[in-house]
C-alpha cells in the first residue's frame, strides 16, 4: 500500500502545477484549467485526511468543492465567452476591466 | 385687549397672501383685493381714531413672541393718539395711492406683484406704527425697508433701478446698525424694550447712556428719514414707480424715523446734547437738500430733494422739542407731497415717460385737474397761507425761535424761501408757458388717477386747520409743544412770526414767477447763469456722492479685493484646494496597485499566501 504521505505530495505537486499555470499562462482558458487543477488538488487533500482520520465531514466538504467547481465552470465559461466577444481576445494581460 | 388693533395690519397681510397665491388667476384684477384690504384697514383705523379721541389708550397683547430666560417679549400692539394720527395718514393715503396705481400701473407685466408689494408695505407700516415695544418696531422698521427695496427695484431690468434699490438698502443698514445698538443698550440698562416702560424709566439711565441711546436712535432715523449724512439714497429711490415714490418715499415710510423719535420723546428730552444734535442735523438737511433741489431738472428729483428738505424740518421740530409740530408737519407733508408726486406721475404718464421739466411747459391746458391740484400742493409746500404747509412749518420755526435757537430759525426761514422758489420754478416750467417737447400729445389721466389727486389736493388746502399738535398734547404731556404757548422770550409775537413767514414764502414764489413766467420765448435759468460756478456745484449735488465714492465705496472695494486675494483665494481656497490635491495625489499613487491585470493580482495573492504560510509555519505559530 502506498503511504498516505505520497498522496499529500501528489496533491501539493498538482496544486503547485495549477498555480504555476495560473501565474504564467496568458490565455484565460488555460488559467481556468489551472484553477480546476488547484481545486482538485485540494479535494485530494480532503480525501487523504478522510482516510487518515475517518469520519464523513471531509468527503462532504469535497462534494461541496465539486459542486462549487461546477458552478464556477458555468459562470467562468460564460464570462470567458462574453469577454472574447467584447474584447476580441482572451489574453489576460490585455484584459483590465478592473483598472483603478 | 382690543381686537380692533390686530385687524388693521391683518387686512393687508391677507391681501398679500391672497394676491400672492392667486396672482395668475387675478391678472389685471389684482387691485380689487388690494384696495379692499387697505380700505378695510383704513376703516378699522378710523374706528381706532374714534376710540382714542377722548384720550383712551388701546392695547392688544397678542401672544408671546420670544421667551429666552429673563428676556421675554410678545407681539404687543398699542394705540394712543399719536398712533391713531399715523394710522389715519398711512392707511388713508395708502388707499388713495392704491386707487391711483390702478391707472398708473395699467398694462405692467407684473401688475399683481405690484399690488402684493404695496399691501405688504401697508401691513409692515401699520405694524411699525402699532408696535408697543422697540423690538417689534425694529422688525417692521426693517420690513418697510424691504418693501422699499422691492418697490424701488420693481423695474429691475433697468440697471439704475436695481442699483438704486441696493443703495437704499445698504445706506439704511448703516442707520439700522445705530438703531440696533440703541436697543441693546436699552435692554442692558433697563431690562425691558417696552416703549411705555422705557419712557417711565428714563431717569434711571446713567448720564452717558442717557446721551448715547437717543443719539444712536437718531442714527437709525437719519437712515430711514434721509437726514445728513445718510440722505443720499432717497433721491435715487425715484427709480421706482411714481405711486411708490408718493407713498413710501414721501408720505409714509420716510417719516418712520420722525415717528420713532416722537415715540421716544422721553429719551430725547433726557439729553440736551442729543436734542441739539438732532436740531442741527435737521436744519442742515433742510438747507442742503433745498439748495440741491433748486437746480434739478427731473420732476421727480426736485420733489425728492424737497422731501429730504421737509423731513429736515420735521427733525428740526423734534430737535427743538416741538414734537407735536413735527407730527403736524409730517401729516400735512404727507398730504401735499403725496399730491405732488401723484401729480408728477400724472404728468409723466401724459408725457409718455418724459421726466425732464425742460421738455415740458404749458401742460395746464392739457391736464386741467392735475395742474390745479399740483398748484394747490405747491402752495402748501411753499408755505403760502392758508395752505397746509404754512401752518405746520410755522409751528416748527416758531418753536425754534422761542426755544432760543435763533440761528436755526434764520436758516429755516431762508430754507423756506428756497423751498418756495424751487417749488414754483418746477410749477412754472411744467405747467405754464408753451409745450417745449416736439411730438408730445399730452392727455389728462383717467379718473382712477385724478380722483385721488383731487382728494389729496383738498387735504393740502385744508390740512393746516387740523389741530394736530393740540390733539397730541393730551397724549404727549412730555412733548414740548406746551412751551410754544408759554414762552415768548424770543421777542417776537406769534402774529409777527406768521406775517414774516408768509412774506418769505411769497417772495420766493414771486422770484420764481419773475424768472420763469415768460409769456414769450423759452424760460431760462437766468438767475443761475449769473452764478455759474456755484450752479455747477449744486448740479453735482455738492459732490456728496463723489465724496462717498472716494471716502467709503473705493476703500471698501479695495479692502474687499485685498481680502478676496489674500484671505479668500489665498487662505481658504488654498486650504480647500490643497486638501483636495493631497487626497488626489495619494489616490493616484495607490491606484498604481489597481492595474486591473489579473496575472498581477494572482501573483500578489500567491506571494501573500506564501508569506502568510511561512509566517504561520516558521515563526509566529508558536
Amino acid at each position: 500500500m502506498i503511504p498516505l504521505a505520497w498522496y499529500l505530495v501528489l496533491s501539493a505537486l498538482l496544486f503547485a502545477l495549477g498555480a504555476l499555470v495560473v501565474m504564467t499562462r496568458r490565455n484565460a482558458l488555460h488559467l481556468f484549467m489551472g484553477v480546476e487543477l488547484m481545486l482538485n488538488a485540494g479535494n485530494l487533500v480532503l480525501l487523504t485526511g478522510a482516510r487518515l482520520h475517518g469520519g464523513a465531514e471531509a468527503p462532504a466538504a469535497m462534494l461541496f468543492v465539486l459542486a462549487l467547481a461546477g458552478a464556477e465552470v458555468a459562470v467562468g465559461l460564460a464570462l470567458i465567452v462574453l469577454t472574447h466577444r467584447t474584447r476580441g481576445t482572451l489574453d489576460v494581460g490585455a484584459i483590465n476591466f478592473l483598472r483603478g | 385687549m382690543d381686537l380692533l388693533l390686530p385687524l388693521i395690519p391683518l387686512f393687508p397681510l391677507g391681501g398679500v397672501l391672497f394676491i400672492g397665491f392667486a396672482s395668475r388667476q387675478l391678472g389685471e384684477d389684482a387691485h380689487l383685493p388690494a384696495i379692499v384690504a387697505v380700505l378695510m384697514s383704513f376703516l378699522a383705523s378710523c374706528a381706532v381714531f374714534a376710540k382714542v379721541w377722548g384720550g383712551a389708550e388701546l392695547s392688544a397683547d397678542l401672544f408671546p413672541w420670544i421667551v429666552a430666560g429673563s428676556f421675554q417679549t410678545s407681539i404687543y400692539l398699542v394705540a394712543d393718539r399719536l398712533t391713531a394720527v399715523m394710522l389715519m395718514v398711512v392707511t388713508g393715503i395708502s388707499t388713495l395711492i392704491h386707487i391711483y396705481s390702478v391707472g398708473y400701473m395699467h398694462g405692467d407685466p407684473r401688475y399683481p406683484r405690484f399690488f402684493a408689494y404695496l399691501n405688504f408695505f401697508v401691513f409692515s407700516m401699520t405694524m411699525l406704527v402699532l408696535a408697543g415695544n422697540y423690538l417689534l418696531l425694529f422688525v417692521f422698521w426693517e420690513a418697510v425697508g424691504l418693501a422699499s427695496y422691492l418697490l424701488i427695484g420693481f423695474w429691475f431690468e433697468r440697471d439704475s433701478a436695481a442699483n438704486a434699490g441696493k443703495k437704499a438698502f445698504i445706506v439704511n443698514r448703516v442707520g439700522d446698525f445705530g438703531f440696533s445698538l440703541a436697543l441693546m443698550l436699552l435692554f442692558v440698562n433697563l431690562g425691558t424694550l417696552n416703549i411705555a416702560e422705557i419712557g417711565a424709566l428714563q431717569s434711571r439711565l446713567p448720564l452717558a447712556m442717557a446721551t448715547a441711546i437717543p443719539l444712536l436712535l437718531f442714527v437709525g432715523a437719519t437712515g430711514k428719514s434721509a437726514q445728513v449724512p445718510l440722505y443720499i439714497w432717497l433721491p435715487d429711490a425715484m427709480e421706482g414707480p411714481t405711486p411708490v415714490s408718493a407713498l413710501i418715499h414721501a408720505a409714509t415710510m420716510v417719516t418712520a424715523g420722525v415717528y420713532m423719535m416722537v415715540r421716544s420723546a422721553p429719551l430725547f428730552l433726557g439729553s440736551a446734547v442729543a436734542m441739539q444734535t438732532v436740531a442741527v442735523i435737521g436744519c442742515a438737511t433742510a438747507l442742503l437738500a433745498a439748495t440741491i433741489g433748486l437746480v434739478q431738472n427731473d420732476i421727480k428729483k426736485v420733489l425728492a430733494y424737497s422731501t429730504v428738505s421737509q423731513l429736515g424740518y420735521m427733525v428740526l421740530g423734534v430737535g427743538v422739542g416741538a414734537f407735536g409740530a413735527a407730527m403736524f408737519h409730517l401729516v400735512t407733508h404727507a398730504f401735499f407731497k403725496a399730491c405732488l408726486f401723484l401729480g408728477a406721475g400724472s404728468v409723466i404718464h401724459a408725457m409718455h415717460e418724459e421726466q425732464d421739466i425742460r421738455q415740458m411747459g404749458g401742460l395746464r391746458r392739457y391736464l386741467p385737474q392735475t395742474s390745479l391740484t399740483f398748484l394747490v400742493a405747491s402752495f402748501a409746500l411753499a408755505g403760502v397761507p392758508p395752505f397746509a404747509g404754512f401752518w405746520s412749518k410755522d409751528e416748527i420755526l416758531g418753536a425754534a425761535l422761542h426755544g432760543g435757537h435763533t440761528l436755526l430759525f434764520v436758516v429755516g426761514l431762508f430754507t423756506a424761501f428756497l423751498t418756495a422758489f424751487y417749488t414754483f420754478r418746477l410749477y412754472f416750467l411744467t405747467f405754464e408757458g408753451e409745450l417745449r417737447a416736439r411730438n408730445a400729445h399730452p392727455h389728462e389721466s383717467p379718473a382712477t388717477m385724478t380722483t385721488p389727486l383731487l382728494v389729496l389736493g383738498t387735504l393740502a388746502l385744508i390740512g393746516g386747520f387740523f389741530n394736530v399738535p393740540g390733539f397730541l398734547e393730551g397724549a404727549h404731556a412730555a412733548g414740548g409743544h406746551a412751551e410754544l404757548g408759554a414762552g415768548h422770550e424770543g421777542g417776537m409775537s406769534h402774529n409777527a412770526l406768521l406775517l414774516l413767514s408768509a412774506a418769505v414764502s411769497l417772495s420766493g414764489v414771486w422770484l420764481a414767477h419773475a424768472t420763469y413766467r415768460k409769456r414769450d420765448g423759452v424760460p431760462r435759468d437766468a438767475l443761475y447763469e449769473r452764478f455759474a460756478r456755484f450752479h455747477r456745484v449744486l448740479l453735482n449735488k455738492w459732490y456728496v456722492d463723489e465724496i462717498y465714492e472716494w471716502l467709503v465705496v473705493q476703500p471698501v472695494m479695495r479692502g474687499s479685493r485685498l481680502l478676496l486675494r489674500v484671505l479668500d483665494k489665498g487662505l481658504i481656497d488654498g486650504a480647500v484646494n490643497g486638501l483636495a490635491r493631497l487626497v488626489g495625489n495619494i489616490g493616484g499613487a495607490m491606484s498604481v496597485e489597481q492595474s486591473g491585470r489579473i496575472p498581477t493580482y494572482i501573483l500578489s495573492m500567491a506571494i501573500g499566501v506564501v508569506a502568510t504560510l511561512a509566517y504561520v509555519l516558521v515563526g509566529g505559530g508558536s
